[in-house]
């Protein structure tokens, strides 16, 4: 098996954490992975991804190449599309629709919306909104993390459940307990949708 | 052994601290700057007492860390490409010297300039200073090289470069460990004379350090990180270095490529092998990571001997970063992309924080430089460098760590009035003292505006060397003290600061003007800190 993933979003979103918690399970399950990160200046504010590649054999390249990705999972919805070359035919895109705006020039969300829902394969939620009402509005990068669970192959819920407890266990167990009801809260609209078609 | 996940960088400072590293020095840089934080949050390096403390600036760190191989311990210094050249004198002396405890000079290249100047490669560096090179192409060669190095370096009694890219830097993979290696104990250097390098004693020096250089080559030939893959398809022949080797085979992803193949990760180059690569092959292909290092050196000037391809002709681009669709595009034309990145997306460049204090420092200058017009302000390496963008527009360069000060200096040599600066605390510290003293020596007509965040900011809030001694120091280095004053960057002292501000651009000789406010990063994961441990405690 193999799973390349695009993370992507805005500098202090959490996509690190995001790419964390999945590196710290496939390491459980003793999957070979390569995961690019962005460090330094673009950290301000500015476009971040990184690349994290799963599989079964060992990975070559730590950057992914385009058409390649089964899945690009963003916490942002502009952002979402900045890598869609990067996408392959059947693969899923999985965003946050609420926008992250500190540019003058954002384009309208009808635009970004229509762009999205016209991929063959698409999660749209509001993770933001979702963690909000779970009282821990920061947790919106790890409900996003679990409506893109169903599309990590090699990854369960159950394991990924366990790099969060890992990640988070030194911030204490209420944080890592809203956590794990963010990731629920993602994985479950996922899995409706899945359901759908 | 369980695999760890380590960044390339934390895989380098793992491996040097299981090959018994007894200090690492360093000045923080992208992307170099997670070596020294893995090291500091590392508890063997605690239990160890590896010292692991930052230093002023790369040319500091670099001869502390001579000094502690002088003493005979393991010693590792590290550094962003650009450091290197800040740290260029003691690195070409030290491999005149020569080391005694194994020295290891770990410098990280930034192709395509995600957060530098410029994207030197630090490979020439190597060659410059006659010293072995070692360049992993993924993150478990990193923890080996770091590890091996040493041993390198001590059998030839010099220093060892370990370059790297961003690219591996900042990518996480697995890594297995080695045997725990105990760390050496004081021992001075056997040779009293061993580190004086007057004329006699360093031409001496200097000759047994060309005297080795076929022992570097020979290393590099039955190093296990050079290898000959051989392929029946003679019409071509690769040489991929370092990480451009992972984008190779990512193409190849069965693993069976027709070509000959070799890999280079140790240098000088191996002359035999590239000899058997040459003399089997119609033309070469070399794909590197950085400049035509290696693809200079093959083609030679006139071109005239083996068919060389790469980023001299055309086939790769000439500058920036390699990735696996460009070393595609040598092989195959592309099938045209399922999904393409719509155009009207916009672009969203780094900016300064909401809240920043550097942003008002910024507001409270343009105003009260608006009747000079533009082009008075030279700037420096830091977050505050984003201050060339809008809204702001207030800086006019950005050239290398320090320079903003001496720059003021020469354009008021040149008439320039006023001639302004503004520096970060931290880079003040690190390069900018120096400049701030030949401007009091001749009086010159500056003013220094030192933009303390009381922090090092831009790369993850690294404590600042200066730490509310700026003061002082300006003082200490003559600066009168009716001219060094301090503003706090609020939105509500604007008025107050413009005015300060305007006092000082006006004097006739040398003013500093520190505006300081905590960054609210480093200010909020304080607070952050704070809160969590009041709830542990209650």
């Amino acid at each position: 098996m193999k799973t390349d993933i695009i993370l992507a979003g805005v500098g202090g979103q959490g996509i690190l954490t995001i790419a964390t918690a999945i590196g710290a399970a496939a390491i459980k399950k003793n999957l070979y992975l390569k995961q690019a990160e962005v460090h330094g200046m673009s950290q301000r504010g500015g476009a971040v991804q990184s690349h994290l590649r799963l599989s079964s054999r060992p990975v070559a390249s730590d950057l992914i190449p385009r058409a390649h990705a089964d899945l690009i999972l963003s916490v942002e919805p502009m952002e979402s599309l900045r890598y869609l070359s990067y996408l392959s035919e059947d693969g899923w895109l999985v965003a946050n629709e609420e926008p992250y705006k500190n540019i003058d020039d954002y384009p309208g969300m009808e635009t970004i919306m229509n762009e999205i829902t016209s991929l063959p394969h698409y999660v749209l939620l509001n993770a933001d909104q979702i963690a909000r009402k779970l009282g821990s509005p920061r947790s919106s990068n790890i409900v996003m993390l679990g409506a893109a669970i169903p599309f990590i192959s090699g990854l369960d819920a159950a394991l990924m459940e366990d790099g969060i407890r890992q990640v988070f266990a030194r911030k204490g167990e209420e944080v890592v307990e809203v956590n794990l009801q963010a990731f629920r809260a993602g994985l479950q609209i996922s899995e409706e949708k899945i359901k759908k078609i | 052994m369980k695999k760890l996940l380590l960044l390339g960088d934390e895989a380098i400072a793992q491996g040097a601290m299981d090959a018994g590293l007894s200090g690492i020095y360093a000045y923080p840089g992208t992307p170099s700057t997670e070596i020294m934080e893995y090291v500091q949050g590392s508890k063997m390096a605690e239990e160890r007492n590896i010292h692991r403390m930052w230093s002023a600036n790369e040319k500091t760190a670099y001869e502390a860390a001579l000094g502690m191989s002088y003493g005979g311990k393991r010693a590792m210094v590290c550094m962003k490409h650009v450091g290197l050249n800040v740290a260029a004198d003691p690195f070409m002396n030290s491999a005149v010297t020569g080391i005694n405890g194994g020295f290891l000079v770990v410098s990280a290249d930034d192709p395509s300039m995600h957060s530098s100047q410029n994207e030197q490669d630090s490979r020439y560096y190597g060659k410059f200073a006659n010293i072995p090179i070692l360049e992993p192409s993924n993150q478990q060669e990193a923890y080996d090289m770091a590890y091996e190095g040493f041993t390198l370096s001590e059998k030839y009694r010099v220093p060892v470069l370990l370059r790297i890219t961003t690219r591996l830097a900042h990518s996480r993979s697995g890594v297995k460990r080695r045997e725990v290696l105990p760390q050496h104990s004081l021992n001075l250097p056997q040779d009293t004379k061993q580190f004086i390098l007057l004329p006699a004693m360093a031409r001496v020096k200097y000759r047994i350090l060309l005297s080795n250089q076929p022992n570097f080559r020979e290393e590099s030939l039955h190093s296990p990180f050079n290898k000959y893959f051989d392929g029946v398809d003679k019409r071509m022949g690769i040489i991929a270095c370092g990480l451009a080797y992972n984008y190779l085979m990512e193409n190849f992803r069965n693993g069976s490529i027709d070509y000959p193949v070799l890999k280079i990760c140790q240098y000088p180059m191996p002359i035999e092998l590239l000899k058997k690569i040459t003399d089997e092959c119609e033309e070469v292909l070399v794909v590197e990571e950085g400049y035509p290092f290696v693809e200079e050196l093959i083609k030679g000037l006139l071109g005239t001997g083996v068919f060389v391809k790469g980023r001299l002709d055309g086939t790769l681009p000439r500058d920036g970063e390699l990735d696996p669709d460009l070393v595609a595009e040598i092989f195959w034309k592309g099938k045209p992309l399922p999904h393409k990145t719509p155009d009207w997306i916009s672009r969203r460049p780094p900016m300064l924080c909401k809240g920043c204090g550097h942003i008002d420092t910024f507001l409270a200058l343009n105003e009260a430089l608006k009747d000079y017009g533009p082009g008075h302000v030279f700037s420096d390496i830091g977050c505050y460098t984003l201050g060339a963008n809008p809204p702001y527009n207030a800086i006019y360069s950005c050239v290398d760590m320090g320079a903003s000060v001496t720059m003021a200096v020469g354009a008021a040599d040149a008439g320039l009035f006023p001639s302004a600066c503004v520096i970060g605390d931290s880079t003040f510290t690190h390069s900018g003292m120096t400049g701030l003293l030949d401007a009091v020596n001749k009086n010159s007509p500056v003013t220094v505006i030192i933009s303390d965040n009381q922090t090092t900011a831009m790369t993850g809030g690294q404590p600042t060397p200066g730490l509310n001694r700026l003061e002082k120091i300006c003082e200490g280095l003559g600066v009168e003290p009716d001219h060094v004053r301090v503003m706090v960057p609020l939105k509500k002292n604007h008025d107050e600061n413009v005015k300060i501000l305007r006092e000082e651009l006006e004097y006739r000789g040398v003013s500093v003007v520190i505006s300081r406010r905590e960054c609210i990063q480093t200010a909020s994961k304080k607070k952050r800190a704070a809160k969590k441990s009041k709830k542990t405690n209650t």
